[in-house]
């Protein structure tokens, strides 16, 4: 599913230190990752990478067996919009648009998206509404939220729109990049049951990163990433 | 299509925001149409004030002094032209018409001149329309008064009844020719020239009532049948010739008449002088009202730029779906076109509206027949302009946002 080989990046070209050096990573599909490390370990920076945001100094990031660093700009824009759910740490939602709205919002860029997402439906007449509909409830937000006004939900209730924004269309890797550090302890546990659910229905990879080791013996597996990189 | 969506639904959240520049943007586009389209009619009401006359003759003064005098009836000459230059001159070969007109007198501020039935057959105005009559008709005694439509209008006057004149002009005039009424025969249709402001009355009668004939011991019976009288001079008079080969000799000869200082203009050539001269005014109107437009798009770009940095958020979500960097582009630029089409859209239905309402105003105060038409070519062109410079502005809040998305890339700069 995803495989780091060699992957060295710099901000720029003349740092002295790589902000990130991994010799190699693998990643299953399917799998459940714990990410952590202490800030400034460069979390943020390699979920920039795979993502597609960013692109390695040097070394492949093989996602879905797709070497990201060969492809260009605009065909990295289109693989995120297919392949990859991204959850925020806060702040997941356009103000302007209703909850349903933010969560269709996450196939409107990505034809095969839609497709897949329609695919939940046998109804003769499935529609993304409906879609939205089924994850936001599936993920825990009663149905007199979802037409609200973002700004009126709280943290928890919008991070569940986030993620319902996420998978809708199923796809292959959902990225979470510490979407658990505005909620209390309960509504934690209970925001990761809910994405493992979603992630095993949908068959997707999820990546998760915290800085919180608290939550570490819910995953498949933990990665530190201070362990991870060479040391220089 | 989805960016359109956004775009409208991030406007609607923005409406405060939104609705003051876009109401900028319509107060300024309203004003340059109005001031656009009250130059034009301007100039064409200017232009069809007088048309088919070859020459006007007066004493010497100014080319426009003379014009402003005799058809626009501003100012006044203190000389006139004596009676035997104007029958010397009017009989000489190839001249078709004349019409002396003669003035200094008003009733209630507006203009009286005296003249004779020729100035109904001849004189003419706009694509060389003559004069028609609304009620009545032309004089044919010498107490008998022709209103111009504006003066029975703004007077409240009827066919039959009886006003007098006073002498010089304005309304605070002490000396009333009381002893000299005159009874309403006929009223003009409007022509959205001086002529609506002005009362028309026999040549005869102007001797008349300042006791001034040449011939003051005529009989009772020859004054009501002789409507020319034998006035000792005139103000002006108009001209019209067989062919215009003849306008240029007669008028040098006027311009070097011996007997006395008289000068002969070409109304078309001096009233293109006179426009010439105010053409100064209309292009500080024009600028003005560029200004006004530009003020009000940098209003929008102000809003705009103000709003991105705010906005980088979402862009940053945006991108996180999918969202190409030309995506985030076209949006920005989408709001900042649709803030400007509809500031148009509203300008125009404001200037329609304002032109409504300030027509009769134009019409009576400023002797400026306005046209309430589709927009014309030139207006659209115009929109189009303010069109294009709104999208062009909206450019550049759109390169910004182009750039933020690809240095934030996801990361919420916020």
């Amino acid at each position: 599913m995803i495989s780091l080989n060699n992957v060295t990046f710099k901000w720029h070209k003349n740092d002295p230190i790589p902000t990130l050096n991994i010799p190699t990573l693998i990643i299953n599909k399917g799998e459940h990752v714990f990410l952590h490390g202490p800030s400034g370990s460069g979390k943020s920076t390699l979920l920039a990478l795979l993502a597609g945001i960013n692109t390695a100094t040097s070394g492949d990031v093989f996602i879905l067996s797709q070497n990201l660093n060969t492809q260009s700009n605009t065909k990295r824009d289109a693989f995120r919009a297919d392949h990859i759910g991204y959850i925020f740490q806060n702040f997941n939602l356009l103000p302007y648009l209703s909850p349903i709205e933010n969560v269709t919002l996450g196939c409107e860029f990505s034809k095969s998206r839609q497709q897949k997402a329609l695919k939940q439906h046998s109804e003769p007449k499935p529609s993304l509404q409906k879609e939205a509909v089924r994850l936001l409830n599936a993920l825990g937000l009663n149905e007199q939220y979802h037409n609200k006004d973002v700004a009126t939900l709280s943290i928890g209730q919008q991070q569940r729109v986030a993620a319902a924004r996420a998978f809708i269309g199923s796809p292959e890797l959902i990225i979470a990049d510490e979407p658990t550090s505005a909620l209390d302890a309960n509504n934690r546990q209970n925001f990761i049951k809910l994405l493992f659910e979603q992630a095993k229905l949908s068959c997707s990879t999820l990546v998760f990163v915290s800085h919180d080791e608290s939550l570490k013996p819910l995953f498949d597996r933990a990665i530190d990433l201070m362990s991870l990189q060479e040391p220089l | 299509m989805i960016l359109t969506k956004l775009a409208y639904k991030s406007l609607l959240n923005r409406r405060a925001s939104v609705l003051l520049t876009l109401f900028t943007i319509a107060i300024s586009v309203m004003l340059l149409l109005s001031i656009e389209r009250i130059r034009v009619d301007a100039k064409s009401s200017f232009s069809n004030t007088i048309s088919g006359t070859d020459l006007i003759v007066g004493a010497r003064t100014g080319d426009i002094q003379l014009l402003l005098s005799s058809v626009f009836r501003i100012g006044h000459t203190n000389n006139g032209v004596s009676w035997q230059s104007y029958e010397y001159i009017t009989h000489q070969r190839g001249v078709k018409w004349s019409i002396p007109i003669s003035l200094g007198d008003s009733h209630k501020g507006q203009a009286v001149l005296g003249t004779t039935l020729d100035y109904f057959a001849h004189y003419q105005f706009a694509k060389k329309q003559h004069l028609t009559f609304n009620q009545g008709h032309a004089f044919t005694a010498i107490n008998e008064v022709v209103l111009g439509s504006d003066v029975a209008n703004s007077l409240n006057y009827k066919l039959g009844d009886q006003i007098v004149i006073s002498h010089g002009m304005g309304n605070t005039s002490f000396h009333h020719h009381k002893d000299n009424p005159f009874k309403v025969i006929g009223i003009l249709n409007a022509t959205g020239t001086p002529v609506d402001k002005t009362l028309h009355i026999p040549l005869a009668a102007i001797d008349l009532i300042h006791g001034s004939s040449a011939h003051n011991e005529h009989d009772e019976h020859e004054k009501h049948n002789d409507l020319t009288g034998h006035p000792k001079q005139i103000t002006a008079f108009l001209m019209g010739f067989d062919s215009p080969l003849y306008t240029l000799q007669i008028r040098r000869n006027i311009n070097q008449y011996k007997k006395e200082a008289l000068l002969g203009i070409m109304p078309t050539v001096t009233l293109k002088e006179l426009w010439q001269m105010l053409a100064i005014v209309e292009k500080v109107l024009l600028l003005f009202s560029g200004v006004v437009v530009l003020v009000s798009l940098l209003g929008m770009l102000t809003t705009l730029l103000a709003n991105l940095n705010q906005r980088r958020r979402e862009l940053a979500i945006l991108r996180s779906v999918g969202a190409r960097p030309w995506q985030l582009f076209t949006l920005i630029s989408i709001e900042s076109l649709f803030t400007t089409l509809l500031g148009c859209i509203v300008g125009s239905a404001l200037y329609y509206l304002v032109m409504l309402l300030a027509s009769s105003y134009l019409q009576s105060h400023a002797g400026i027949s306005v046209n309430i038409a589709m927009l014309s070519y030139y207006e659209l062109t115009l929109i189009g302009v303010i069109m294009a410079a709104g999208f062009i502005i909206g450019l550049i809040p759109a390169t910004r946002a182009y750039f933020y998305s690809l240095s934030d890339g996801m990361s919420i700069k916020i």
